[in-house]
């Protein structure tokens, strides 16, 4: 068979499985950055296959003890990159302390992919369609990177910059994910709109709020599957702030999103179409988060 | 504890040595760091009751279970599973374990191909060791990542359906 002309075969490499952080750097830095990390493998052997990308050096970082492991830490739940989308949805802490993750996690791909994808792998890739990048967002985390110059916690803000680019430097790894804990005057909703349930969304959107009596003290909205990142409703969010979740304000709100998002040009779900999506689940969501959510 | 080693990059073309605990057995192989956990199977193993369909993690008939979770193996290199416990649809129908959702979708004509079949039938035993009596929503969303080009879904959802009832009604089980 030629493999080069008709198979889904991925060029050939070397593995290395790493049992450590540092020997994780340190083999990516000694391939002459011309590798790639392993966790789940669910987006990046596909890209193998597909011969999208044919790294020299494939390193294997899921028996890195260190990225494992959820736990409360202060104020904030450390999810180790390892954890994969399934235990988003078995988990009492997830669903305790970050409970908008286990509300998106059904929403990730199909069960199998669930088993094997990893919360750490999905942030790093920042497909702007994906859940989980978007969800950070909303909970403004704080992503933990390790490269050969220590480590760094940069906030999701700060992290998602374009299309498949973050603030991760070649060489770098996520160890883990900082999700501020959840609070009692807290309300989350998460909802998207795709053709087929495990589909990507048409468009998706998870926002967390906080409460004062029936009023909106804080609102964190944010959106997949918009454009080239996953992108935060400031406009709508301000429209909020202040205000109780009624008829006049959640349609300001969703007036408000045309200043927000700004989706790309697509055959299949043109501009206009897409934009009316978002303000269309905007307002089921917002309305759900006015009903206590 | 063994640290990078330069020389592995001169190397991506020879084999290794890979173990794993299949369907209970202990076998090893010599593979490719480039050679999927599904070619693996088939060719090395000759267990060829998992098929090779999309090879991009969209079809869903390659379902094996990995440390005793559903996975694609073409979505895995096989030195990946280095050390794993894999069981395949042969390993299932050995053990008995699915028997009784194998004779219902056989008496429900829950297949014409059979090309999907091995991965439903893992879809399904996975779902009803986690989940005793899901609804047909629930069955439709585990089932959301295997494509069945034959038989229109209905006739598998009302097999698995069908097993959950009668697997409650029978207790222990």
């Amino acid at each position: 068979m030629d493999f080069e002309e008709t198979a889904v075969k991925a060029r050939a490499f070397s593995y290395f499985r790493a049992a450590t952080i540092d020997q994780a750097l340190d083999a990516h830095a000694r391939a002459g950055d011309d590798a790639r990390f392993i966790a789940g493998g669910q987006s990046l052997v596909p890209a193998l296959s597909l011969r999208l990308q044919a790294p020299r050096l494939l390193i294997d970082i899921t028996h890195i003890a260190e990225l494992r492991g959820i736990g409360r830490e202060g104020a904030y739940l450390r999810i180790g990159a390892l954890t994969r989308h399934c235990e988003m949805l078995t988990e009492p802490l997830i669903a305790e302390f970050a409970p908008l993750l286990h509300a998106a996690a059904p929403f990730v791909a199909h069960p199998a992919i669930r088993n094997r994808g990893t919360f750490g792998g999905s942030v790093a890739l920042a497909d702007p369609a994906s859940e989980f990048p978007a969800m950070t967002l909303a909970l403004d985390a704080e992503i933990e990177i390790a490269g050969a110059s220590g480590r760094r916690r940069v906030r999701a803000d700060e992290f998602f910059i374009d299309l498949f680019e973050t603030a991760l430097q070649p060489g770098e790894l996520i160890t883990a994910i900082y999700v501020p804990l959840f609070k009692a005057d807290q309300r989350f909703v998460f909802d998207e709109l795709a053709r087929r349930r495990g589909d990507y969304a048409l468009v998706g959107c998870g926002m967390l709020a906080t409460f004062a009596s029936d009023r909106i003290d804080d609102i964190r909205i944010s959106f997949f599957s918009v454009g080239n990142r996953p992108t935060r409703a400031k406009a709508a969010e301000a429209a909020l702030i202040g205000f109780g979740l009624d008829a006049e304000h959640i349609a300001a709100a969703q007036a408000a999103l045309a200043g927000d998002l700004a989706p790309p040009e697509n055959d299949e779900v043109p501009p206009a179409m897409r934009l009316h999506l978002a303000r269309v689940l905007l307002g089921r969501l917002l309305g759900r988060l006015g009903e206590g959510a | 504890m063994r640290g990078f080693d330069e020389t592995l990059l001169d190397e991506a073309d020879e084999t290794v040595r890979v173990r794993f605990v299949v369907n209970g057995r202990k076998v090893a192989c010599e593979v490719a760091p480039r050679e999927t956990l599904v070619d693996c199977l088939r060719d090395k193993l000759e267990l060829t009751g998992t098929h090779a369909g999309c090879e991009m993690g969209a079809c869903g008939a390659c379902l094996v279970q990995v440390d005793g979770r559903a996975v694609h193996s073409c979505l895995m290199f096989a030195v990946q599973a280095d050390g794993a416990r894999i069981d395949t649809i042969e390993g299932l129908t050995d053990s008995g374990a699915i028997a009784d959702l194998q004779a219902e979708f056989h008496r429900r004509n829950a297949l014409q191909c059979g090309f999907c079949t091995p991965s439903m039938l893992i879809n399904a035993y996975e779902l009803l060791s986690q989940v005793a009596q899901p609804s047909r929503e629930q069955i439709r969303d585990a089932l959301s990542g295997n494509y069945c080009r034959c038989t229109g879904y209905e006739a598998i959802v009302d097999a698995i359906d069908a097993v959950a009832k009668a697997r409650s009604a029978g207790g222990a089980r």
